[in-house]
């Protein structure tokens, strides 16, 4: 079946009529419906992006297109606008599309959707999920701040209390208790409880603003390190870093490697606690281009390198040597399993 | 010969006078041919704007194509300008209705969060009930529930003097706050859910989907003649009922109005509460047609792009009808824009706040456009915009 005429089957008489200004050459389209935060938010929606830009780059028949959401209510109507457009495959980034993208999968059974950070159960013939164990990468970069700490006070807020975001807090606090188990020492990290289940958010995933307010709270509160999980949020903490000097406050990034991404600000970051997006996106592209895409789970991990931690950025030359050496201890032991994250 | 002359000359400035007393064509003109040209001027600005930041020409052509296609091209371009419309439209006739009282209500976007939120209550709460019953029940609690909120500001202003506009934008802060707050208690709270977002509203307070018998992804609701009828309702409540008329005196002259016996504080209250109820009833439609549960934001601005509208349709209920489906075209077009040509959907917000400016600036559009408006009369109808 060509391109064309598996189009016009699957939306009649709106493609038909679109059919002559969308389509192009290409045979292949993979549409990408963003967040609210914007496709250049250096973080969430950027990463996810660059898995469509990467699978572009790699084979010369894929398209790429993106809607931005500028509020949660767009979801439909985008979604509604990419399956008018004509798409091989759809790709809804974040969790909150969730209940958006599963109607849509549900009223288009032979449209393939993928959605990153969110699993279904039971599974969608036509949806593949992308989720990632970003408490492995955080629990890193928590064992990591916790050995940098001078104040002994760390702080982490989050955008919205929904798993996504609580994955990296919960990594983040259990990799400073580990530190604190191992070492005999009382590191304390503020803005996250893991019990209890509350803590920091800001409520938004696009104010810089608020970003450099929660941070100069925690940074009041003695924090020296603070690690945003908030897309573009974390922008306003890393200006706020970089006004008062790394020295003071320094700030974990999330989600893409900051100091990539944030270039104005890239020698605040310790480090960037990775979520590989774009490698499971441009797997997901792929897998739909040669036929072998089926609803279900993709799972980023430590071991298969969808999550980790970036480098060190300009603190590449403080970070001791025996402090690397013993986060390559604590990857490996989660990798095989003798450290549990979730303790 | 001079008798005649006379009598011409009398005839004219009878003339004048009628024409001073009845609004002919300068309303035409005010009515229609500035929004016309705003809308005009503002989308050559978008081209203009999309030049300078390095957009090339053919990527130009090829967005206006798109949103002329995503707006009003196609069956599902029509669906979704019109789902965008109704609650820009609803919204707007309240805040139109409350101009024209005088009011300056900046509180929509909070009395739409209050009003969907009820709607979003009612829904869950009273399942059970047939739809006959539910569906105008959910959309009255909402609709009342809004005009109780709005009415609060009404009643600082008739009671102590607090503006409404600052009473407003406190009341929208503190309803932002109550939704979030709310959206975490447990009776709310959709279950399993670590997030803040409510329960589903039941298949029987739902607004029916239209069109849904020919393409499942065409979200058109019934709402679309919630909206069709309150446009004849506050059309005729301004300008055929004794309130309306009330209305108008108060926003036009509150002395008189005063010295005519009107109650001004009455007014005053009755006029915020049918804005809010035109406001809550926008809310409770995006619940009930559209979003199907409340989450953090849901009214998405539309409070105050419905300012706009109203604004736009010049605060007339058949101006802001129109006003709203342009609006909810220039979204559905925008997304289009984007997914076709890459241009970001933010240009849009730009168009529409250019439009704006065009319309604040009524003599600033004729002068751009001397043609299309009758030339001033012996200078005595300078500045009669």
């Amino acid at each position: 079946m060509t391109f064309l005429s598996k189009i016009s089957a699957r939306t009649g008489l709106a493609a038909a009529l679109l059919a002559g200004s969308v389509m192009t050459a290409s045979a292949f389209t993979a549409c990408q419906v963003t967040d609210v935060g914007g496709i250049d938010d250096a973080s969430f929606n950027q990463t996810a992006w660059k898995g469509v830009q990467d699978a572009m780059a790699a084979h010369d028949e894929v398209e790429g297109r993106f809607l931005e959401s500028q509020a949660e209510t767009d979801y439909d109507s985008n979604l509604n606008s990419l399956i008018q457009a004509g798409c091989d495959v759809i790709i809804t980034v974040g969790f909150l599309m969730g209940d958006a993208t599963k109607s849509a999968a549900e009223s288009n059974p032979d449209q393939k959707f993928s959605i990153v950070d969110f699993a279904y159960d039971p599974t969608i013939p036509n949806v593949l999920g992308q989720v990632y164990a970003t408490d492995q990468g955080a629990f890193l970069a928590g064992y990591l701040a916790a050995g940098m700490s001078e104040t002994g006070v760390l702080g982490t807020f989050g955008g919205i209390n929904i798993p996504p975001v609580t994955a990296f807090m919960d990594g983040f606090v259990h990799g400073v208790n580990y530190y604190n188990s191992e070492k005999g020492t009382d590191v304390q990290v503020l803005g996250w409880n893991p019990e209890s289940r509350e803590g920091l958010f800001t409520g938004n995933f696009d104010s810089l603003d608020d970003g450099r307010a929660f941070a100069q709270n925690l940074y009041d509160e003695g924090a020296d390190i603070v690690m945003p999980v908030a897309g573009p949020v974390g922008l306003g903490s890393a200006t706020l870093a970089a006004e008062i000097g790394t020295d003071e406050l320094k700030i974990i990034g999330v989600d893409a490697d900051q100091t990539q991404t944030d270039p104005e600000n890239a020698d605040v970051y310790l480090t960037s606690v990775l979520k590989r997006m774009d490698s499971t996106v441009t797997q997901v592209i792929e897998m739909a281009m040669e036929g072998s895409f089926e609803g279900g789970l993709i799972v980023g991990t430590l071991e298969n390198e969808g999550v980790g931690l970036a480098g060190y950025g300009a603190f590449e030359d403080s970070v001791p040597d025996e402090l690397r050496a013993e986060i390559e201890a604590v990857k490996a032991g989660i990798i095989d399993g003798s450290i549990e994250v979730g303790m | 010969m001079t008798e005649r002359d006379d009598l011409k000359g009398v005839n004219e400035r009878m003339r004048a006078l009628l024409a001073r007393t009845t609004h002919g064509r300068d309303d035409f003109e005010d009515l229609v041919i500035v929004p016309l040209f705003a809308v005009v001027v503002a989308l050559i600005c978008g081209a203009l704007i999309m030049l300078a930041t390095a957009v090339d020409l053919p990527t130009i052509g090829r967005s206006f194509v798109a949103l002329a296609v995503g707006s009003v091209g196609s069956l599902s371009a029509w669906s979704e300008t019109l789902t965008s419309a109704i609650p820009l439209v609803l919204a707007g006739l309240g805040l139109g209705l409350g101009f024209r009282a005088g009011l300056f209500n900046i509180g929509a976007e909070g009395q739409l969060l209050m009003g969907g939120l009820a709607a979003v209550m009612a829904g869950f709460a009273l399942e059970g009930l047939p739809m006959v019953i539910h569906l105008p029940l959910t959309l009255l609690i909402g609709a009342s529930v809004g005009a109780a909120y709005a009415a609060i500001a009404g009643i600082l202003k008739a009671t102590t003097g607090a503006h409404e506009v600052i009473s407003t934008i406190m009341l929208n802060l503190i309803s932002f706050e109550l939704l979030n707050w709310l959206l975490r208690q447990p009776w709310v709270q959709r279950e399993g859910r670590s997030d803040p977002i409510s329960k589903s509203v039941p298949d029987t307070a739902a607004l029916p989907k239209l069109l849904d018998f020919i393409d499942p992804n065409l979200r058109l609701h019934a709402g679309l003649f919630v909206m069709l009828v309150a446009v004849f309702i506050v059309w005729w409540l301004l300008f055929r009922s004794k309130l309306g008329f009330a209305f108008r005196a108060s926003g036009e002259n509150p002395s008189a109005a005063n010295y005519a016996g009107m109650r001004a504080p009455l007014i005053i209250v009755l006029a915020m509460a049918t804005a809010g109820a035109l406001a809550g009833l926008a809310g409770a439609n995006q619940i009930t047609g559209v979003l199907g549960r409340a989450s953090p934001g849901f009214s998405a601005g539309i409070g105050f792009d419905a300012i706009a509208v109203a604004l736009l349709g010049r605060s007339h209920p058949v101006g802001i009808l129109f006003a709203g489906i342009l609006f909810g075209g220039l979204e559905a077009g925008g997304r289009q824009m984007q997914v076709d040509a890459g241009v970001s959907i933010d240009l849009i917000s730009i168009i529409q706040a250019l439009i704006i400016v065009f319309i604040a600036a009524p003599l600033l559009v004729r002068a751009i456009f001397p043609w299309g408006f009758r030339r001033p009369r012996n200078g005595k109808k300078g500045g009669a915009a």
